[in-house]
């Protein structure tokens, strides 16, 4: 395997240095960084962050091969700075036995792009009637720690303590797609002045923090970890706030178009931006991105989510939900937290990486840019900036909200252990 | 006028004015013996509608042939659990027809926008009902009728009364009034009120009795009885309780002023909004509305289409017949 030594990279956005890259781990980083014969990479004028971690992706595989596969997902991953991903368990067949959940993991190492760690469900089917086999999954190939039904919420309260309670013997976790059901049937958009004025369906904000609320008791009273997915409410970062300030193990991500995009898009009626959780209004935007900077928000999690272009052309309320966030999840958080000045980088490396690894037990993930550690780590062009066109994605689908708008940031490239998987922009 | 009429908040107030002048050209024509006009022949006026609507749809369709236009109906079924063609297979289709004008009825809110901006189609978009969202050529012929009786609806009062949150009818009367600078007060239980309403420029209340005796006209909105269903979302307890309390009965219509006028969009649930005595009342004018509705749409396709180049079909499609 070559060696890569990397030039004047600015080590989470600090002075520049060289890294030398060899055997998959940082063999040396500044002056001892030299070696006859390595591949050179310039960096100057880069920041290097640790490889990104992503909590939360739809990969589609197996069952919807006509949106995304491993293979398009996570070269999609790759190009976005992104070295691990969760393959989230609502495919076709669901990734809810030790079989579904060995393949996906197994399509992503054949894939190569990044590491790919199967979601479990957490229960048969999404259902949400009865406990999916968790301990099998857990131990399997895949080495499943993280448990979701996301795009359902486990909504009975008995099942969901039951999850909780269980995954304790495996030091799993149960990451709940907030959203209590009764609440939220037919819903279509944020609910609000401008949903009873577009006459769609409102998602309320209460549908979302009544279940948090009762998932951080719940996590709370058997004492296990709990990982809130997509927080999009003001309601939501408060709680978790008073979860944690308790010292209750409770986490929570956000999604890059939670923090950037709000609900008057709505009034498009094009339903590129139906998503779920739905865009929310200026207020939480505000505090999501202050959760985020406080700390309060762990991490920064995609919901790439793709749809074929027939899932989306055509009126809002035939419309899938969902939308593109894995090549731009970077530049979003660029342009919203550090342009911005509310997170420098190595707090971006600390939401984006770091963090989310710890929560998703990825081992050799999200470890600092240090002699010895693993080499996964991308380079980003914050200087850069370019007008993003969905034709160009890696993803097999075009769903992306930012079509023709212009973003910061660019990854130029992508390492996993050692070796590139994106190099000058493109796939290697 | 814009090349579309989606929503009437679209309307300026000298748009409205002008529409509302028109109707009443067109309007007299009915008492002519031969009703038709010249003005749109050789024209292609489309009718589509996803959503079963044979009243609107006539009205439209009269509409339409009272000014020569050439008329096509396209009943489709295009809901997402019928899986029938969709919105934009059935748009192209039209477009590669040549239509001018596509009045469009359908179950989802927002596709007569999606229609009007997708360049699926080149031709005027006529929103004709879109699910929860607007009806703006009823609320057009709403205040022609008014206007007809009350004159000027500027500083008048008007109630609309039931399911503000699933009514088109409300939120196009609710805009439209407000820009002709008549007072709207919405009377409805808050169950069946948007979240969001303060935003209204509207006044809110729970009560019919209090509002009747100070408005000049009061509108009726359909209500479902389905509504009280679980799966409906149990809006209210059940429909003699919302009878009692927003039902118009010949009780409460004795507390209107003299002059005020009683409407209703139809179709009516006589016995559930409006008691059948109301409804036939000589205040109400509710059977004058329809025959409104012929003359206020022959306005809005005429401002619409007879300033705008005929839509010319791509040669591509022009295959041999």
């Amino acid at each position: 395997m070559s060696d890569y030594l990397i030039r004047g990279a600015r080590l989470v956005g600090t002075d520049p240095t060289d890294l030398l890259l060899r055997d998959g781990v940082v063999h040396a980083v500044g002056e001892d960084a030299d070696a006859p014969g390595a591949r050179e990479v310039d960096a100057h004028g880069l920041v290097a962050l640790p490889g990104l971690v992503d909590l939360h992706t739809h990969l589609r595989e197996p069952g919807r091969e006509d949106a995304e596969t491993v293979e398009s997902g996570t070269a999609a991953a790759a190009r976005g700075g992104y070295a691990a991903v969760h393959a989230m368990a609502n495919t076709d067949p669901v990734a809810d036995t030790a079989g579904v959940v060995e393949q996906v993991w197994r399509l992503g190492r054949e894939a190569a792009h990044c590491e790919v760690r199967p979601v479990g469900a957490v229960t048969v089917g999404l259902r949400g009637e009865r406990l999916a086999e968790l301990g099998a999954m857990a131990e399997s190939a895949a080495g499943v720690r993280v448990f979701s039904d996301d795009g359902v919420c486990v909504s009975d309260a008995v099942l969901m303590r039951r999850a909780l309670e269980y995954v304790k013997a495996f030091d799993g976790v149960v990451a709940q797609h907030a959203q209590e059901p009764r609440l939220t049937e037919g819903a279509q958009m944020n609910e609000g002045e401008l949903s009873g004025v577009l006459g769609l369906q409102g998602w309320p904000a209460v549908a979302e923090e009544s279940i948090i609320a009762r998932d951080c008791l719940l996590a709370a009273h058997v004492g296990s970890r709990l990982h809130v997915c997509h927080v999009s409410t003001a309601g939501s970062v408060e709680i978790v706030r008073w979860a944690k300030s308790k010292g209750w193990e409770v986490t929570a991500e956000v999604t890059p178009h939670h923090l950037l995009l709000r609900d008057d898009l709505a009034s498009t009626y094009d339903p590129i931006y139906k998503v779920n959780p739905p865009l929310r209004g200026a207020d939480d935007v505000r505090a999501l991105r202050e959760g985020l900077a406080d700390g309060t928000i762990d991490a920064v999690a995609t919901d790439h989510a793709p749809h074929p272009m027939e899932d989306k052309d055509c009126e809002w309320a035939a419309a899938a939900f969902g939308m593109l966030g894995l090549e731009t999840a970077l530049s979003v958080v660029q342009e919203t937290m550090v342009d911005t000045g509310l997170l420098d980088w190595a707090a971006v490396a600390d939401r984006m990486s770091a963090r989310p690894a710890v929560i998703g037990r990825v081992h050799a993930h999200g470890r600092p840019l240090a002699v010895g550690e693993p080499a996964h780590l991308v380079l980003y062009d914050p200087s850069a900036t370019g007008e993003v066109r969905p034709g160009e994605s890696a993803s097999l689908s075009r769903n992306t909200p930012y079509a023709g708008r212009t973003l910061p940031g660019r990854v130029v490239a992508t390492f996993l252990r050692g070796r590139p998987t994106v190099l000058d922009g493109q796939l290697t | 006028m814009d090349q579309h009429l989606l929503s009437a908040g679209d309307l300026t107030r000298d748009d409205a004015l002008l529409v509302l002048d028109t109707a009443e050209e067109m309007r007299s024509l009915s008492d002519r013996p031969i009703k038709k006009l010249p003005t749109l022949r050789g024209r292609t006026v489309v009718n589509l509608f996803f959503e079963d609507s044979t009243r609107t749809r006539i009205s439209f369709e009269v509409a339409a042939k009272r000014l020569s236009a050439d008329v096509i109906n396209f009943a489709a079924k295009g809901s997402s659990l019928s899986k029938g063609e969709s919105l934009k297979d059935t748009a192209l289709t039209l477009q590669a027809m040549g239509a001018d004008a596509v009045v469009v009825r359908h179950h989802a809110s927002g596709a007569p926008h999606r229609l009007a901006h997708c360049a699926w189609t080149s031709g005027s978009v006529v929103n004709a009902g879109d699910g929860t969202h607007e009806h703006p050529t009823q609320a057009l012929l709403d205040a022609f009728t008014m206007r007809r009786h009350l004159g000027e609806l500027e500083g008048r009062h008007v109630a609309v009364v039931g399911d503000v949150l699933h009514s088109r009818v409300a939120r196009s009367n609710a805009l439209l009034l407000g820009t002709l600078g008549a007072r709207v007060t919405l009377v409805s239980p808050p169950t069946l009120l948007p979240v969001g309403i303060e935003g209204w420029p509207v006044e809110v209340s729970y009560d019919l009795d209090a509002v009747l005796p100070k408005v000049d006209a009061v509108m009726m909105l359909r209500v479902q009885a389905e509504r009280m269903n679980r799966s409906n979302g149990r809006f209210f307890p059940s429909a003699r309780e919302y009878s009692r309390r927003y039902g118009l009965d010949l009780r409460r219509m004795s507390l209107l002023p003299d002059h005020a006028l009683v409407l209703h969009p139809g179709p009516m649930n006589r016995g559930m909004e409006i008691t059948a005595d109301v409804a036939d009342a000589a205040r109400s004018v509710i059977v004058e509305q329809v025959s409104n509705g012929v003359a206020t749409r022959m306005a809005v396709l005429y401002l619409l289409l007879s300033g705008a180049a005929p839509t010319q079909a791509p040669d591509h499609v022009d295959g041999p017949a």
